[in-house]
C-alpha cells in the first residue's frame, strides 16, 4: 500500500513538472530554466506546509510521492551545467543562488505557515 | 505534435516519475536517516540521479549507436525516472531542519556537498559517456 501511495504521487507530481516546463519555455523562452525553479520553489512551499500534516499515509502520497517528483535535482544540475557550458556563466550562477535561496525560503515559509494553521 | 503524441509522452512521464520515486522511497526504506542525523541517503540518490541524466542526455542526444533512440525513451528515462528519482523539496527541507537544529554548519555543509556532488555527477557522466562511447553525431 505505501509503495503505491508513493507511486501515485509520482504519478501526478512528474507530469506536472514536465506541463509546468514546457508552458514556460513557451512563455519565457529558453534562456533560462523557468518551469525548473517553479516546481521546485512550490514543490520545496508544498512540502513544508505539509509538516503541519501527521498522517504518515498523506506523506507518502504527497510528500515523498508528489513533492518529490515534481521537484527535481537533476534537472536543475543539468541546466545549470548546460548554461555554464554555453557561456552563460552569470546565469548558471544566478540559476544555481537564485533557486537554493528561493527554495529555502520557501520550504520555510511553508513550515511557518502550517504552524499557523 | 498531436493531442495523441502529447498524451504518450504525460503518460512516460508519469510512469518513469513513480518509477524513479519508488526507487528513492526504496533507497530511504533501505537506508533510513535518523531524526536530525545527516541525510546521506537523499545526498546519494541525488548525485546519482545526477550522473545518470549525464549519461543519459549525452546517449540520447549525441551519440547514436546504429540506431536512432525512441522518442519516448527521454521523457521516459530523464524527465520522469530521473526527475522523479531525484528531489529538491527534500534537500530544501532536510537543510532547513539541520540549520535550526542548533549546529548551521552541517546544515551549510549539506547545502553545498549536494550541490557540489550534483553539478560534479552530472558533469562527469557526461564526459565518461562521450569519452567510452565513440560514435557522434551532432548534438540534437
Amino acid at each position: 500500500m505505501n509503495w503505491l501511495l508513493v507511486m501515485a504521487g509520482a504519478a501526478v507530481g512528474a507530469p506536472l513538472r514536465y506541463l509546468t516546463d514546457r508552458a514556460a519555455k513557451t512563455r519565457f523562452g529558453l534562456r533560462l530554466p523557468w518551469g525548473t525553479f517553479a516546481v521546485n520553489v512550490v514543490g520545496s512551499f508544498v512540502l513544508g506546509l505539509l509538516t503541519g500534516v501527521s498522517s504518515e499515509r498523506l506523506h507518502l502520497l504527497l510528500a515523498t510521492g508528489l513533492c518529490g517528483a515534481l521537484t527535481t535535482y537533476s534537472t536543475f544540475s543539468y541546466e545549470t551545467l548546460k548554461l555554464y557550458e554555453g557561456g552563460a556563466k552569470g546565469y548558471a550562477v544566478l540559476n544555481v543562488a537564485g533557486s537554493l535561496a528561493a527554495g529555502l525560503g520557501a520550504v520555510w515559509l511553508g513550515v511557518r505557515t502550517a504552524g499557523l494553521l | 505534435m498531436g493531442t495523441r503524441g502529447e498524451l504518450r509522452v504525460v503518460g512516460v512521464v508519469a510512469a518513469g516519475g513513480a518509477l524513479g520515486a519508488t526507487a528513492r522511497y526504496g533507497a530511504s526504506l533501505l537506508w533510513p536517516t535518523p531524526a536530525h542525523g545527516f541525510p546521506w541517503t537523499t545526498l546519494t540518490v541525488n548525485a546519482v540521479g545526477c550522473a545518470a541524466l549525464g549519461v543519459l542526455m549525452v546517449l540520447l542526444t549525441e551519440t547514436r549507436v546504429r540506431v536512432a533512440p525512441h522518442p519516448l525513451l527521454r521523457p521516459f528515462l530523464c524527465t520522469g525516472f530521473c526527475g522523479g528519482f531525484t528531489t529538491f523539496s527534500t534537500y530544501a527541507l532536510d537543510t532547513r531542519l539541520l540549520l535550526d537544529a542548533g549546529d548551521p554548519t552541517r546544515g551549510l555543509l549539506y547545502l553545498v556537498a549536494t550541490l557540489i556532488a550534483a553539478l560534479a555527477a552530472v558533469w562527469a557522466g557526461g564526459a565518461v559517456t562521450r569519452a567510452v562511447v565513440p560514435v557522434r553525431v551532432t548534438p540534437a
